[in-house]
């Protein structure tokens, strides 16, 4: 009963937290949707040389801890004279690192799209953007809807990690409540359940988006 | 029939794929509001050679001209060079194709499909070419799919669709690469009796097929080919009554 006291008097710390995790998880995606887009394409286009070095830079990144890379972008790029808050350093390094996995998830689901509608939208004089715009992005955004969801709830709980750099995002908050209350329960419990809440949010995007490709797929 | 005059002007045409040839030194002129059927036993090379009409294919020599515009290469002679892709696309804009296996667009709903092009590509406002697309899906007898996505329709429906897609161009030329292959036999006529209106509308099409007795019917040419040669070019009459090689009679008269 104390506890959850506590976490309702503490409610603007957990708000805050919760709004820092909101503001950097969809900074993050509205920089690495449409940069992990621009990456596949490079994947899928580019002429070898180029392609074979963005291929290796995405495995690389994806083969990093991410707290590992939160702390070379926190504390070690200052080294070269790059100075970050935490928020923006938090926002970078988690853009960096849910970039990679996008741009090999629309790389793969670049692949799925049927071939042979592409090859019907060369037959009609569709220019290669209007290609990935009109015909291959929409049918992406439909058929990879589960998978980008995924990497989104994935992109969440990465965000947790970034308190160790002293953002003050959800789990920070419920760290500093229950440090000061000494109730470490109640507070670690309202943050998984704010936690809950937004992955419910993603969860009921994607089943959106499945109900979509029900109605045009079959 | 004078280059220039021709709908589709093919000149000494060849593909190989990886050192093997698939195409042998093809010309060919077809003239403007006239229907081809492109006929011959499998593997002989009529499916590439209507995909190099369009440039899906890249002949390995030669040169294709629509409507007296050269397509895939730029320049006059020996001093060619590839289009840019931007060329390539606006050219491919006068003719259409229609696929064995429909390859519509699944996202777009049937009324998309058919205005996808004619909107994006060619630029013509949306309510026009909305219009013009539920005109010719009302040609093809489609008028209440239109608002309905592919998956819902039948094989013959969708080729009807893709048919519609095809002429929502007002292409100079349309292809059809074996467009009743991929059907069940009892949808094969609803999509040849389309085909056969737009014949005798005189649109110009090229149709490889293997429905002998509809090319018999609709082709004023019958083109034969085998080995990746064109064998024999004829008027339908001439060609199954009394064909030229022996390659055509054991083709047309098989046990």
């Amino acid at each position: 009963m104390n506890g959850l006291l506590v976490v309702w008097e503490s409610r603007d710390v957990f708000l805050w937290g919760a709004a820092n995790t909101l503001s950097l998880v969809l900074g993050c995606l509205l920089l690495s949707i449409p940069i992990g887009i621009l990456g596949a394409v490079v994947l899928t286009e580019a002429p070898d040389p180029l392609r074979r070095l963005f291929a290796e830079a995405v495995d690389l990144l994806r083969c990093v801890p991410f707290l590992l890379l939160a702390y070379v972008v926190y504390y070690g790029l200052p080294e070269l004279g790059l100075r970050l808050d935490p928020w923006w350093a938090g926002l970078m390094s988690l853009t960096v690192y849910t970039t990679a996995y996008l741009a090999e998830i629309f790389r793969a689901a670049f692949r799925a799209v049927a071939p042979d509608n592409i090859e019907a939208a060369h037959a009609f004089g569709l220019s290669r953007s209007l290609i990935y715009r009109r015909i291959i992005l929409p049918q992406v955004a439909i058929t990879a809807a589960p998978v980008i969801g995924n990497q989104v709830i994935t992109t969440i709980r990465d965000s947790a990690l970034l308190m160790i750099i002293t953002v003050q995002e959800l789990t920070f908050a419920a760290n500093f409540v229950s440090a000061n209350h000494f109730t470490p329960f109640a507070p670690f419990a309202a943050a998984v359940g704010l936690y809950l809440l937004m992955s419910f949010v993603v969860e009921a995007g994607v089943r959106r988006m499945e109900r979509v490709r029900k109605g045009r797929y079959g | 029939m004078a280059e220039t005059d021709a709908a589709i002007s093919v000149r000494g045409l060849c593909k190989d794929f990886d050192g093997f040839e698939v195409l042998r030194d093809i010309d060919l002129d077809l003239a403007p509001g006239t229907t081809t059927c492109i006929l011959g036993p499998s593997g002989s090379g009529k499916s590439t050679f209507l995909r190099c009409l369009n440039w899906l294919e890249e002949p390995s020599a030669g040169s294709v001209h629509i409507d007296g515009k050269p397509i895939g290469r730029s320049g006059n002679g020996r001093a060619t060079r590839p289009m840019a892709r931007r060329e390539l696309a606006s050219t491919r804009t006068s003719i259409a194709m229609v696929f064995q296996h429909f390859a519509l667009w699944p996202h777009l709903t049937v009324l998309g499909n058919v205005t996808e092009a004619p909107v994006h590509v060619l630029g013509r406002p949306k309510r026009e070419a909305e219009e013009e697309g539920r005109a010719i899906l009302a040609r093809v007898g489609l008028t209440e799919k239109a608002d309905v996505y592919p998956h819902t329709l039948s094989g013959g429906q969708k080729q009807r669709v893709a048919i519609s897609r095809a002429l929502a161009m007002r292409p100079k030329v349309i292809l059809f690469d074996e467009p009743t292959s991929a059907l069940d036999p009892e949808m094969v006529g609803e999509v040849l009796s389309v085909i056969r209106e737009l014949a005798r509308e005189g649109l110009t099409m090229v149709i490889v097929t293997h429905e002998m007795s509809f090319a018999r019917e609709i082709a004023d040419t019958i083109v034969f080919m085998d080995g990746g040669r064109i064998r024999e070019i004829a008027a339908p009459t001439d060609f199954f009554t009394n064909p030229q090689s022996d390659r055509a009679r054991r083709f047309i008269f098989r046990p």
